[in-house]
């Protein structure tokens, strides 16, 4: 049973991790607040149901929902940079407006369910997986992703593209002495964060083989807390990238949960536990802050 | 002046700017400037403040825009263009050291960045490692040893450092005009003396136009080779390196102290 509950943990971690990265991405690199996440989360997960009915490749599908996240963070950059609306109130507007947009991809129903279609867990390579690790099936092929979203985005982030995307959320004022639109390097960013954050909802998604149009809520505070407990607790290790310390973030801040609700607290509670990890998270990391400081 | 063949190389014509329009603090800065740079020029500015030269250097570099008036940049009109589009023939270095690189890049990282200026930024690797000799090379004309420390983020350097490093990235292309915005303010007056003597072999080695805001006035006698002084959005004084031979620090304050006494200060 213990050991169902860590494989439960790093499934869900993994899965997850892949939206602390998008985050990391606007929270940490461009120092964007970006809620949007809470629309794109569901968003990735609508667009994996109603392709995945539609008998589309899951891999594939997981693809199309990156990009559909992408164009949503788009939105949100567009929003921000070309109309002048403040970064937390461009964030509510998508939010609120991929309400809709989710429930018209799955046809107005709350909950979309496609059980036993081919989905990136029974088909394709996990099929061809041989038996013994079978059963461990999900945790492999989220555990593949979650490494080669990471591979990516450090790659990414070391081209030029990404460079200039690190040197906007540094310096904005350089991104302009260097001859380009700071607003553009936002939008870049906001695309790349929410793509991530729709993928995290597709693979949730093909793995319950269901798509919830509720699931986004909470997501942004989820996805933050992971990102602050990762590049926070692990902060002294240098040597670790920060997009591999969101997964870390990811996995612990799973694990906090589990063991939340393994000491026995009721479900209903969840929202509320996960709020009191952000504020533990945020109120710590700022107390450990000026620890340094007095240190030095 | 007759003798003048070649076209100035930024040409900022009846120049008008009002600050805080339609509110109780409207400002009338700017009613029908003019002021030109010729190529190769270096010049000082001097001025007390309000008296519109960081609002003339931000008016050159795109920061803000005029209410009316045009601006030429070698023949090309550019009044109206943006500032980002402007950054690729224009490199300024601020007063603050902290705006002239991204602090949590490394010296390397951010060389490489200044070194694509004006091209595109694509998914090519960010640091040609081919480069990276060429980038030392340009470190060790600071004579800092930051040559040693190209994998250390620019946040960790001294303002000293990191406005002579900002200097080198704002000249690492080739730019048409160098904008130097009272960049030796906030350094100590030994760095101050390097930034110094560092923009002055630059502007001469690398054969630029340049443009400098000071409030270091010896700074603005001993450099450059146009001296301009300014006071409420009009130029009072404006000599070129001929007359500036016999221009002395105590002339200009006392430039400074008339015009305090005409302002009743």
């Amino acid at each position: 049973m213990a050991l169902g509950l860590i494989e439960t943990v790093f499934r869900e971690g993994f899965i997850y991790a892949l939206m602390a990265m998008g985050v990391l991405i606007t929270y940490k690199i461009l120092d964007f607040p970006d809620l949007s996440v809470d629309g794109t989360f569901p968003l990735g997960a609508c667009v994996a149901a109603a392709l995945i009915t539609l008998g589309v490749n899951p891999w594939l599908v997981c693809i199309a929902a990156f990009l559909a996240g992408a164009c949503m963070g788009s939105v949100t950059g567009l929003l921000h940079v070309k109309l002048g609306i403040t970064d937390l109130l461009s964030g509510i507007l998508v939010m609120t407006a991929s309400w809709s947009v989710n429930l018209i991809i799955t046809g107005g129903t709350a909950i979309f369910q496609f059980f036993n279609l081919p989905t990136i867990f029974n088909s394709g390579i996990a099929s061809a997986l041989p038996d013994a690790l079978y059963a461990h099936r999900q945790l492999i092929i989220v555990f593949f992703l979650a490494v080669i979203v990471k591979l990516t985005l450090d790659g990414f982030l070391k081209t030029k593209s990404g460079l200039l995307l690190r040197a906007g959320g540094d310096n904005s004022r350089f991104v302009t002495s260097l001859g380009h639109h700071p607003g553009h390097v936002k939008i870049l960013g906001l695309a790349i964060g929410n793509g991530c954050t729709a993928l995290a909802g597709c693979v949730l998604a093909q793995l319950n083989e269901n798509a919830d149009v509720n699931a986004g809520k909470g997501m942004v505070v989820m996805a933050l807390a992971a990102v602050i407990i990762g590049t926070g607790a692990f902060r002294r290790l240098s040597f670790l990238k920060l997009t591999t310390m969101a997964v870390f973030g990811a996995i612990l801040y799973k694990a906090c949960l589990q063991a939340a609700l393994l000491l026995g607290l009721p479900s209903t509670y969840l929202k509320l536990l996960m709020a009191v990890l952000l504020t533990v998270s945020i109120v710590s990391q700022k107390i450990g802050r000026k620890g340094g400081a007095a240190n030095a | 002046m007759p003798e003048k063949i070649t076209r100035p190389l930024v040409e900022l014509t009846n120049i008008k700017k009002t600050f805080n329009v339609g509110s109780v603090n409207e400002a009338l800065l700017f009613e029908d400037f003019n002021f030109s740079v010729e190529k190769g020029q270096f010049i000082s500015i001097v001025g007390s403040n309000g008296s519109g030269k960081t609002t003339l250097l931000n008016l050159i570099c795109g920061s803000l825009m005029p209410d009316g008036g045009s601006i030429l940049l070698d023949g090309l009109d550019i009044t109206k263009m943006p500032e980002y589009k402007r950054s690729a023939y224009v490199g300024r270095v601020f007063q603050d050291p902290s705006m002239g690189a991204c602090p949590h890049l490394t010296i390397l990282e951010n060389m490489a960045l200044a070194d694509n200026k004006g091209k595109r930024y694509d998914l090519r690797p960010g640091v040609s490692k081919k480069r990276v000799e060429w980038y030392r090379q340009q470190l060790e004309m600071l004579h800092l040893g930051l040559e040693d420390k190209i994998n250390m983020p620019v946040g960790l350097l001294s303002g000293g450092q990191r406005q002579a490093l900002a200097l080198l990235i704002a000249t690492l292309t080739p730019i048409r005009l160098l904008i130097l915005d009272e960049h030796t303010a906030a350094l100590d007056p030994k760095s101050s003396e390097n930034v110094m003597e560092l923009t002055d072999r630059f502007v001469r080695e690398k054969k630029l136009t340049a443009v400098m805001v000071t409030h270091n006035l010896r700074y603005a006698v001993d450099y450059g080779d146009r001296l301009v002084m300014m006071h409420k959005g009009t130029t009072v004084k404006d000599v070129s390196y001929h007359e500036k031979d016999g221009c002395s620090v105590d002339d200009l304050l006392k430039i400074f102290n008339e015009i305090s006494i005409e302002c009743g200060n």
